[in-house]
């Protein structure tokens, strides 16, 4: 391990071509494809491409390409595509039809989100992905997505996210499990019809990139433990988020950023990684066995009240605290959005009351989340209508009865806006090598509105990608690359040398016990809140765990097996290598915005304070000796940045 | 609570496996089953031993990956899956047997992971309605009436976890093929290949090893989402309809 001097890094040139068309907005898109290069159908199965990722981004990909008729091989870690984490979303997905006549529109919902980004995302790619909202649901339902509908038969949608218009398609609480049978169904159809070739159970560990071009990759067969080596014309990652670089998060336990993070040690920038966003309805964490959260929908919001007792650590339970001694703080704080603030603002009110000792259940680390009222006003089965499945499942979790005690929540780390760098065509900066969904970083800014992850997911797959990818096989010049190749012998040996590093340690810690202290020390220096000094303590500590993991975990077993424990560990050094160019990041962007909030910049009124004239830009890291820091500017032509108030 | 948990161990597809008993001390009552066999694993590695390998991910209850058989009930005593079971479900001292799903069709991997395969198989022999992407009609030109939409509903949520193969003492997969063809055979959107669909599904479940559907009725009451007996009636009828059908 080559100790990274991170705070030492450097500035590069700038970043200036995203290769976005000029022009009017609305008309970027339509020109980009029309420039694009086209491919005899019969010159496609000549091309390999490889998709990593099975989730509504893979999933879609993979099915879309097949079907244009390249020869794809895809890969997953989970024993089918069916499983990818996307199938856990339960909201729902936004698209601009303006089925409801309330006067959305495509430049609507592109406004919304660029405003919802915090300004911290790129116009272009925005406005694309509004523009193709509304082709996605057309696609999910002639796939047999079963999207709500009325009596009359026509679809049905709701709000979201404060947003003011209905725009939001659902299918009861698991629009992303349908949305994502839907994709797993396509690419069912296309490895049958052999167009796909599935690798379930198999695992990206290295990108192999010949003359400067990404060829393909090193994966591990999880079951048998072979190292196999897997050569293309492209290579298209689909590989999620980071959350869990926190170990508790809401993400599923295998997400990992092996594949994005052995990419970026290839060459791939990595951008805007300290933007990661809190949710703030999620179950409180019972005791120290926790290994995950689970993620209570926002919608609960619209009708649970929040509040602490006025008195810290006050023994009553709830229902014996009367009214006046309650304190209903985001309606004290926020009175005219009250309960509905965005996530980043409740999120952080309910860390500074629980800070300040208010804090309820076991550790303090819970706010109430009260329907009483909603009950008494709405009566039970009009609450039980909206919100019994949630209501259930949180039962189930804490063995409280939600009906008859306020619910208690608090945030956590749900979904990464940042992720490896990508340009209008999805191209990160190693040519052949594109990124999707939430692995980039392009389309969410600093801050993630509700129902638009699932959106991003299948709009880059089911109709950008298929676009741009074509443009860059239809540029040729693809010589035959061999598996004695230089370049493959040194990722394959590579991805090798260091499982066997990793088995050889045989020291005393389990690898859960070094990932638990990374993501604890993640949550208190780089959560919520984040200030320069809790940063460069943590950006100490980091590498002095990388140095102990690598001298003293324990990892039972052989390579040659399906071992869990070392796939785990694999994943756990990447995120201690990651979390320092986090952990960096977070202290270089001097200001407030989004899900990023730096202490010490803030208004008198405790409120974030964005600094757009020193850091409306993309911070894109170079890997080195040294990381290199590149940036994008940001430039608003259509949404005007404004200060976000909601008092 | 301090308990027995008597697991099924087995190195490998081939290897014989057998039930060992392993004393874990320190469960608390909120922890998930899962949680359990975390804290389990950890002993073991610390004490240099192997830990059990299982399935699981998402631990919410939607991703359908995890799956055991405990005290020879898949999922456990509750209807839920294995990740949403509670350990307030049992008490201090218990004996605990943890099996892996048992079934022709699911051979073991190691411990108590599976290949479940099959399944994926099953869905890919026609699984799926064949729309071409990127020039779908508007989503509001066919409308479905929305009984017909609940009813695709109700059958979609299938997790594909296979506890109901699990829970069949015939091993059969009649349930989550049926929970697939009620799905998209309700739909008007899946009725130009509706009957080749159910031919197509039921001969690769056939194929894949899985047993014949007595109605037993245990695959429903192991069903963490609730898909009805009444999914393998209209399953049948299908089929019957499609191969009268393909005779003439």
């Amino acid at each position: 391990m080559g100790e990274l001097s991170m705070l030492d890094y450097t500035i590069g040139e700038p970043i200036t071509d995203t290769k976005a068309p000029s022009g009017p907005i609305d008309e970027r898109w339509s020109a980009r494809k029309f420039s694009a290069k086209l491919v005899n159908p019969a010159n496609r199965r000549k091309h390999r491409v490889i998709v990593v990722g099975t989730g509504l981004a893979g999933g879609s990909a993979g099915a879309t390409l097949a079907e244009q008729g390249y020869h794809v091989v895809q890969f997953c870690f989970q024993d089918s595509p069916r499983r990818a984490h996307s199938v856990a979303a339960q909201g729902g997905i936004n698209a601009a039809k303006n089925y409801r006549n309330d006067g959305d529109s495509v430049h609507r919902l592109f406004y919304d989100t660029v405003k919802g980004g915090d300004f911290r995302s790129r116009e272009s790619n925005v406005y694309r992905l509004a523009e193709v909202s509304a082709q996605i649901i057309d696609q999910a339902v002639a796939q047999g997505v079963p999207f709500a509908r009325e009596y009359g038969g026509l679809l049905d949608t709701r709000s979201f996210g404060g947003v003011q218009v209905q725009r939001t398609f659902y299918a009861r609480g698991q629009t992303g499990q349908q949305l994502l049978i839907g994709a797993y169904q396509a690419l069912s159809r296309q490895i049958d019809a052999g167009n796909v070739e599935l690798h379930p159970r198999t695992e990206m560990l290295d990108l192999i990139v010949v003359d400067g071009r990404a060829r393909g990759i090193v994966a591990r067969d999880l079951v048998t433990g072979e190292v196999t080596t897997h050569l293309a014309d492209a290579v298209v990652l689909a590989t999620g988020g980071y959350g869990n670089v926190f170990y508790l998060s809401t993400n599923a336990k295998g997400s990992n950023a092996s594949a994005i993070w052995r990419a970026h040690k290839r060459g791939a920038y990595f951008a805007n990684p300290c933007f990661t966003q809190i949710h703030p309805t999620c179950i409180p964490r019972s005791g120290d066995h926790q290994s995950k959260l689970t993620l209570m929908s926002e919608s609960l919001r619209n009708d649970g009240r929040i509040w602490v007792p006025k008195e810290k650590q006050d023994p009553r339970p709830p229902s014996e605290i009367p009214e006046d001694e309650r304190d209903y703080y985001l309606e004290r704080l926020y009175p005219s959005f009250g309960n509905l603030v965005p996530r980043d603002i409740a999120s952080r009110a309910a860390k500074n009351i629980c800070d300040a000792g208010y804090g309820v259940g076991p550790g303090g680390l819970g706010v109430y989340l009260d329907f009483a009222d909603a009950i008494q006003r709405l009566g039970r089965p009009a609450v039980e209508a909206r919100y019994g499945n949630l209501f259930d499942m949180y039962q189930r979790i804490t063995a409280e009865n939600p009906y008859e005690v306020p619910m208690r929540i608090y945030p956590a780390i749900h979904y990464t806006m940042g992720g490896l760098w990508v340009d209008y065509d999805l191209q990160s900066t190693i040519p052949g090598m594109f990124v999707i969904g939430e692995a980039n970083f392009s389309d969410h800014g600093a801050n993630r509105l509700g129902a638009s992850a699932l959106m991003q997911g299948l709009a880059d797959g089911y109709f950008v990608l298929p676009a741009t990818l074509n443009d860059y096989i239809g540029q040729g010049g693809f010589t035959d690359v061999t598996l004695d190749d230089p370049a493959v012998v040194e990722a394959q040996t590579g991805v090798r040398d260091r499982l066997e590093r990793l088995l050889a340690v045989n020291g005393t810690r389990s690898v859960d016990s070094f990932h638990r202290e990374l993501g604890l020390m993640m949550w208190d220096h780089c959560g919520m809140a984040r200030t320069a000094e809790g940063l460069r303590k943590a950006l100490e500590r980091v590498p002095e765990l990388r140095a102990e993991f690598w001298r003293d975990v324990r990892i039972p077993g052989t390579g040659e097996e399906l071992n869990q424990e070392l796939e785990k560990a694999a994943r756990v050094a990447d995120f201690l290598e990651l979390a320092e160019l986090l952990l960096l990041d977070a202290l270089v962007r001097e200001e407030s915005c989004g899900g990023h909030f730096r202490e010490e910049h803030q208004t008198p009124e405790g409120e974030a304070a964005r600094d757009d004239e020193n850091f409306s830009h993309v911070s894109a890291w170079e890997y080195g000796e040294k990381p290199v820091l590149h940036k994008e500017p940001l430039n608003f032509d259509y949404v005007h940045p404004t200060q976000r108030s909601y008092t | 609570m301090k308990l027995t948990v008597r697991v099924w161990r087995q190195s490998g597809p081939d290897t014989e496996g057998q039930l060992v008993d392993y004393p874990v001390d320190g469960i608390s009552t909120d922890m998930s089953f899962l949680e359990m066999l975390d804290t389990l694993n950890q002993q073991l590695i610390e004490s240099g031993e192997q830990p059990v390998a299982f399935d699981h991910d998402c631990r919410e209850g939607i991703c359908g990956s995890c799956g055991v058989v405990i005290n020879g009930q898949a999922h456990g005593p509750e209807t839920t899956t294995t990740c949403q079971l509670h350990m307030r479900a049992f008490s201090d001292g218990d004996v605990i047997d943890v099996e892996p799903w048992r079934a022709k069709g699911f051979p073991v991997i190691k411990d108590l992971v599976v290949d479940r395969s099959a399944f994926d198989r099953i869905i890919q022999a026609g699984g799926y309605i064949t729309a071409p992407t990127g020039a779908a009609p508007d989503a509001h030109a066919t409308p479905v009436p929305k009984p017909d939409a609940d009813l695709a509903f109700d059958n979609a949520t299938c997790i594909g976890c296979g506890a109901c193969v699990a829970a069949c003492p015939n091993g059969s997969a009649m349930l989550f093929t049926a929970a697939k063809v009620s799905h998209l055979n309700s739909l008007p959107q899946g009725q130009p290949e509706r009957a080749q669909r159910v031919l197509d599904m039921v001969d690769t479940m056939d194929a894949e090893g899985f047993g014949g559907c007595t109605n037993s009725g245990e695959c429903t009451l192991a069903c963490p989402k609730g898909i009805p007996l009444t999914s393998i009636n209209t399953l049948n009828r299908e089929f019957l309809k499609a191969a009268r059908k393909a005779r003439k």
